[in-house]
This record gives structure tokens, C-alpha cells and sequence, in this order.
């Protein structure tokens, strides 16, 4: 091979497109065009007969969205997400922060040790934790609620109580994910100058007026991030209410995903459910444009 | 307060965040070795009375999960191996090689990031059914042999190479695949590390995806046939507990061992936003 430039320019042409072919070729052909063959479905009556013979499947426009937006169970499954989304994702996210300060404290021994012990729930498998936690939850023999009884508190039915039972989803999807934002939390604390913190104390601001002035502006991106990354994954909830409650009690647990496993995989109306895999995408858009527009705002 | 009286109340705060955060993780291991119904009796025990392995036989005798276990074992060693072949020589070619209308595709790449993979499920399954793959390994795998992430994450890592010495070894003659074998995959080793422990973890606990392809419970993957499995025996406290063990156990000591590299990777991917 040459050593003249325009020798390398064309084996590199050559090289580069040869080299990322075949992730292309696979991202394509079981990524790109799924999702888009997937928009189209959600314009067809795809049902269990076109699965025997596609032929059979019509175009009907925009029917299976007029159908899901005048379908109880979709609002229903909506509100879950939405509920998960809105309540665990911000208690999740303030867990990950309060651990990230006590991870990173001065005074804190064992910091190694107890950073991997905090973070261990995200590695472990989601459908093991989530049996360990539907035993944890029993109300007469579960830890938790002997455990609150013990306190002299009321014992709850937490996955047979349909008000009950979507806390109780939100509280163990905080005990597992919460690491892994408190390992983002510990880095943007870490870059945070100790000098501010020093001037802050000369100037003798508390520790309150610390956190506040210093360690929550220059948290700020690490916020943006944290918060968009957090949401976009519990908009995809399934496994926890597949595994521990099944939908109910009541149907007050089904999420979206749920809602679109069954529509599609055990009804096999799939038309319906790319619908519906489409207006979760569509939400899922919305929310992360609105979340870093009321970041910017904040930040000027 | 005093400085010392400081230390021991935070120090007790982080032990008890600690404590309550392994807790689940403890009492499954311990209600796995207690005799069946032991775990269901009041006071709730926290350790067993009588240890006993008979859950474990009956899980790898009765119940078959070796098989299940083998399943997770195959479906996530090859994913991980082919991933990690064809992500890094895509990575590497997005960050060093100079071709037209890189920057573009890749681009084009990085906005697919946003899209959660649920949303192609339907179609990808009617893929999967029309190659004949339905309840087979490589219809759990197939999508999974190439990831965006993946993509990114070695990307990010190459654009550190320098360029000197991809032209010296182009000076000496070296074809470019030459130059990715030798001189390149060695210094992408750490990067690699971290992908390979991101990709077989992601792959052992995934779940909607094998539970959608596969409809044997032989082909099975252990989260899926976990599932399965709690649906007669939800009585059998002792026995799922063990199920779990069994499945979270390889992950867990997977992470200890590479935990370095997986944090790393866990910094590394929240960096880009």
C-alpha cells in the first residue's frame, strides 16, 4: 500500500465503510426498520388472522388511535405510567442525591466498599428482585410490614391494596435504580471546586446555604442528564408489574408497556398496540423536550 | 457538635442506608437455605434454623433450571463476544478513518438513542417469526448484535488514539484490518472490558424481549423461566428464593470482579447527555 495521501484517502473510504457495515447493516435492518415498519402497522387492523396470512390486514388511517383514545384502559394505563413516572422519578432521583452526599462526605469511612454495596441493586437481575421484594411485601410474613408493625405503625397490604400497590412498585424501583444516579451525583459532586466551599465557609454560610448556593448550581447539567435518562427509562416500566402484580389489583398497576405486551402479544392485536408503542414514543419526545427547555430556563 | 461526634452520626447514617439497602439481598440468600414454609412463620426469621440445600437440588434436579441457567449462560457469552467485534470496529471507524459522510450517519445514529427499543418490538417479533426464529437463542440474540451505545461509548474512547501512530503503521505497509487487530483493539482493551461486563449483564437480566420469542420452557432464559416458575410455586417461598439466588448470584460476583471497568462505564455513558 502506498504511503501517498490520496492512496490512504481512498483505502480508508474504502476501510470506513467496510467497518461500520456490519453494525449498520444490523441497527437497519432490526432497528430502523422495525420502527418504521411499526409506525405503519399502527395504521392496519394487524390481528391474530393476519398473523396466519398478512394479506388479510387493511389499511384503516387512523382508527386504532381513535380507538385508543376513547379506551378506558389506556387512560387507565397512562395515569399508572404517569403516576410511576412522576412520582418515582423524582423520589428517585432526591434518593440518589441524598446517597451521593453521605457517599461523599468527609467524614465517611469505607467509601469504596460502601459505594459498591449501595450500587449492587442496579446490577441484580429485575424479575429475581422484584419476586425477593413481592415476599417482602406479604402482609403477614413480609419483612416490611413486620417491620412497620414493630414501629407501632398501621401494616398495608401494599400489592393487594389497588392504592397501595403502585407506591409499592415506586418504592422498590427507588431501591433498585438508585445507585446508579448516586454514582453520576458523587462525579458532579467531585467536580465542584473545593475553594467555593471554602470561600462560602469564610463568608460563614451554614451548610444549608452551602448546598443551596454552591452544590445544587453546580449540580446543574448533572441534573439535566440524571432527570432525562431517569425518565426515559421509567416511561418503559413492565417488568415490576408484570412480575409482581400482574397488572392488578384492579388493573391499577397496568402500564403502557403492559397494556402493549398484552394488546400485541397475548391478544395479538397488533395493530392497536403499535399504536400505542407510537403514542409512548411520542410522550416520551415531549417530555424530554419540555425537561431540558425548563432546565435551560432555569439556568439563565 | 463535635468533630468526632459528627463523624460517628454520619458514619451510623451511611452504615444504616447501607444495612437497609442489602437487607433483600441478604434475606433472599437466607430464606433460600431455610427448610420449606420456615420462611412464612412469625416472627419472620432472619437466619435459618436449619440450613438446608434442598431447594437447590430440586431446582437443578425437578425443575430442570441447569438448562435455563445454560440458556442465559449462551444467549449472553455470544451477544457479548459478537457485540463487542462489531460495535468496536464500527466505533473505531466513526472516530478514526476518514470517510465521507461519517459525521452525518453518525449523527443519524446517535438520535436513534432516544427511541426506546419497546416501540419496534411488534415488527421485529413478525421479523423474527418470518426467519423461522421464534423461540430459538438466535431470535433472542439477533437483535442485540449491534448497539447504538455500544457504538458510542467506543467511539468516544478511539477519538483518544493518536493519529501518529495509525499513519506509522500505514507508512509500514499495514492494511487497515491489520492496523485495527494489532495496533488498535490492544489500546481499546479498557473500553472493551467495560462494554463486555455492560453488555453480558444488560443480556443475563433482560426480559421482555426473550419472553416475547421464546414459548418453550426449555429455551428459556432464567429471568423469563424465573417467571414462569413463580406462577405454580408463589407458595414456595424457600424455593423462589433460591431461583433468585441463583439467577442474581453470577451478575453480582460478575460486577465485583469487573466493578472498576463497570463504573467507569456507567461515568463514561452519562457524560454525553
Amino acid at each position: 500500500m502506498s504511503a501517498d495521501p490520496r492512496g490512504t484517502h481512498v483505502t480508508q473510504t474504502r476501510a470506513g465503510w467496510l467497518f461500520v457495515s456490519p453494525a449498520l447493516g444490523l441497527i437497519g435492518v432490526f432497528f430502523v426498520v422495525p420502527v418504521v415498519v411499526g409506525l405503519l402497522l399502527s395504521f392496519t387492523d394487524f390481528d391474530i388472522y393476519a398473523l396466519g396470512d398478512p394479506s388479510v390486514a387493511r389499511i384503516v388511517g387512523v382508527r386504532n388511535y381513535a380507538q385508543i383514545v376513547s379506551d378506558r384502559e389506556f387512560w387507565g394505563a397512562l395515569r399508572n405510567t404517569l403516576t410511576f413516572v412522576l412520582g418515582g422519578g423524582p423520589l428517585s432521583v432526591l434518593a440518589s442525591l441524598g446517597a451521593a452526599l453521605l457517599v461523599n462526605a468527609r467524614l465517611v469511612r469505607f467509601k469504596s466498599v460502601l459505594r459498591v454495596a449501595l450500587f449492587s441493586p442496579v446490577v441484580t437481575t429485575l424479575v429475581a428482585v422484584a419476586i425477593v421484594w413481592r415476599y417482602l411485601y406479604h402482609p403477614h410474613y413480609g419483612l416490611i410490614d413486620f417491620a412497620l408493625r414493630g414501629l407501632g405503625l398501621p401494616a398495608v397490604d401494599w400489592l393487594g391494596d389497588p392504592h397501595w400497590a403502585m407506591p409499592a412498585i415506586i418504592l422498590f424501583s427507588v431501591w433498585k435504580n438508585f445507585g446508579y444516579n448516586m454514582l453520576i451525583f458523587v462525579a458532579g459532586l467531585q467536580n465542584i471546586p473545593e475553594e467555593q466551599y471554602e470561600a462560602a465557609r469564610i463568608d460563614g454560610a451554614g451548610g444549608w446555604a452551602r448546598f443551596r448556593h454552591i452544590t445544587v448550581p453546580g449540580l446543574g447539567p448533572t441534573f439535566l442528564l440524571v432527570g432525562v435518562l431517569t425518565m426515559i427509562g421509567q416511561f418503559q416500566l413492565f417488568a415490576e408489574p408484570y412480575v409482581m402484580t400482574a397488572g392488578g389489583p384492579l388493573r391499577s398497576t397496568v402500564s403502557l408497556i403492559l397494556l402493549m405486551y398484552e394488546q400485541g402479544f397475548r391478544w395479538w392485536r397488533l395493530g392497536y398496540a403499535a399504536a400505542i408503542a407510537f403514542i409512548l414514543l411520542a410522550i416520551v419526545l415531549v417530555a424530554t423536550l419540555v425537561q431540558m427547555r425548563l432546565q435551560r430556563l432555569e439556568r439563565r | 457538635m463535635s468533630r468526632p461526634a459528627r463523624a460517628l452520626v454520619v458514619n451510623a447514617a451511611v452504615a444504616a442506608v447501607a444495612i437497609v439497602t442489602l437487607v433483600p439481598l441478604l434475606w433472599m440468600v437466607s430464606a433460600s437455605f431455610m427448610p420449606p414454609g420456615a420462611a412464612n412463620t412469625m416472627p419472620p426469621p432472619l437466619v435459618p434454623r436449619t440450613p438446608t440445600l434442598e431447594h437447590y437440588v430440586a431446582l437443578f434436579t425437578r425443575l430442570n433450571l441447569l438448562r435455563n441457567f445454560l440458556n442465559s449462560l449462551l444467549i449472553s457469552g455470544v451477544t457479548t463476544i459478537v457485540s463487542l467485534f462489531i460495535n468496536a470496529l464500527a466505533g473505531y471507524a466513526f472516530a478514526k478513518l476518514r470517510f465521507a459522510g461519517r459525521d452525518r450517519v453518525f449523527q443519524l445514529l446517535v438520535v436513534g438513542l432516544v427511541v426506546p427499543a419497546q416501540v419496534g418490538m411488534l415488527p421485529l417479533f413478525l421479523m423474527v417469526r418470518g426467519l423461522g426464529l421464534v423461540n430459538t437463542p438466535w431470535g433472542v440474540m439477533i437483535a442485540a448484535l449491534a448497539s447504538i451505545f455500544g457504538i458510542f461509548m467506543i467511539r468516544q474512547y478511539a477519538l483518544g488514539i493518536p493519529d501518529e501512530l495509525l499513519d506509522a503503521a500505514r507508512v509500514d505497509g499495514a492494511s487497515e484490518f491489520q492496523i485495527f487487530r494489532r495496533i488498535v483493539l490492544p489500546l481499546l482493551r479498557p473500553i472493551l472490558v467495560t462494554l463486555a461486563a455492560f453488555s453480558f449483564l444488560g443480556t443475563w437480566n433482560d426480559f421482555l424481549w426473550p419472553l416475547i420469542v421464546l414459548s418453550d420452557e426449555r429455551k428459556f432464559t432464567l429471568p423469563v423461566a424465573l417467571a414462569s416458575l413463580v406462577g405454580e410455586h408463589v407458595l414456595d417461598t424457600e424455593l423462589m428464593m433460591a431461583g433468585a439466588v441463583v439467577t442474581v448470584v453470577p451478575v453480582l460476583i460478575l460486577f465485583l470482579v469487573l466493578q472498576r471497568s463497570y463504573i467507569r462505564g456507567v461515568l463514561m455513558g452519562s457524560v454525553k447527555g
